[in-house]
């Protein structure tokens, strides 16, 4: 397989999660998408290191995985917080607490 | 040949279920749809030599995150049914959007001269963990601070704040509707 095919899967894969954050009003709708960008962007450092031919990519993408489970931690804890104080997260569009 | 199929395959199951995460209607869906990608990309890394990060992608991503996010939806919806809505909106823009990204990446990828066939490597998970543990192990330290910092900040932000102990100064306090307090509170 040519290299070329995987990135462009990857991108693919990246641009399908741009349009769930672009498009979504719910946060955990949102958090889901940045998890799709998040994998796609995973599979471009594995991709890149297997056609290197060492192990960078791999633990460049592990390193990338503990990231991303900590970016869900923070993002469920927020989720909780906004339903806490809202009632709702379902238009985080419309959320203002933090509007000094 | 026989890496074609298989690269076929796996790319309309990614694809397939990452077009369903974010048209679906249904909140739990989605979720189920992302582990099916999640599913799906680690077959891909299993497919470019990477097995030990194949296996980390099913323990923590399809069995952590999927329930993580099943939890999450769980706690702050409190419907009868399962029929959670997950509503779109700008789709039009976002499309477009998405799209340009798309043309981007792609126009990128093709023009730039790519290898076009693996190098032969021997898959060594030992050498993986040489890796972590010697050339890198700064970011190593660094991510387990990081996770540390990660770990305090979720606590702080979830957790409930009682009257009997509030940390936080009046001023400060984004829970100024009293009937949050009542209910569930033990």
């Amino acid at each position: 397989m040519p290299l070329a095919a995987w990135l462009i899967l990857a991108a693919g894969l990246f641009s399908i999660g741009l349009y769930g954050v672009a498009s979504r009003r719910g946060a955990i709708g949102i958090l889901l998408s940045v998890e799709l960008m998040a994998n796609a962007v995973n599979l471009i450092f594995i991709a890149f290191g297997r056609y290197r031919g060492d192990h960078l990519g791999q633990v460049f993408t592990l390193f990338a995985v503990a990231l991303t489970v900590a970016e869900v931690a923070i993002g469920l804890a927020l989720v909780i917080l906004l339903h806490r104080v809202r009632r709702s997260d379902e238009r985080v569009d419309e959320v203002r607490e933090l509007h000094g | 040949m026989i890496d074609r199929i298989a690269f076929g395959i796996v790319a309309a199951a990614l694809l397939l279920s990452a077009l369903r995460v974010v048209t679906s209607k249904n909140l739990v869906h989605s979720v189920l749809w992302l582990g099916v990608t999640l599913a799906s990309t680690a077959v891909a890394y299993l497919l470019l030599s990477a097995p030990f990060i194949a296996s980390i992608q099913i323990m923590l991503y399809t069995g952590g995150i999927i329930t993580l996010m099943l939890f999450g939806v769980m706690l702050t919806r409190r419907g009868e049914d399962l029929a959670i809505p997950n509503d779109t909106s700008e789709g039009g823009r976002a499309l477009v959007l998405s799209l340009a990204t798309f043309g981007l990446f792609t126009g990128a990828v093709v023009m730039t001269p790519l290898p076009l066939d693996a190098p032969s490597i021997t898959v060594d998970t030992a050498e993986l963990g040489r890796q972590i543990l010697g050339p890198n192990l700064m970011a190593f330290e660094v991510l387990s601070v990081l996770l540390l910092a990660v770990m305090v900040g979720a606590i702080v932000i979830a957790r409930r704040r009682d009257a009997s102990v509030d940390h936080t100064a009046p001023g400060l306090r984004l829970d100024t509707d009293p009937s949050s307090e009542d209910g569930s509170a033990s």
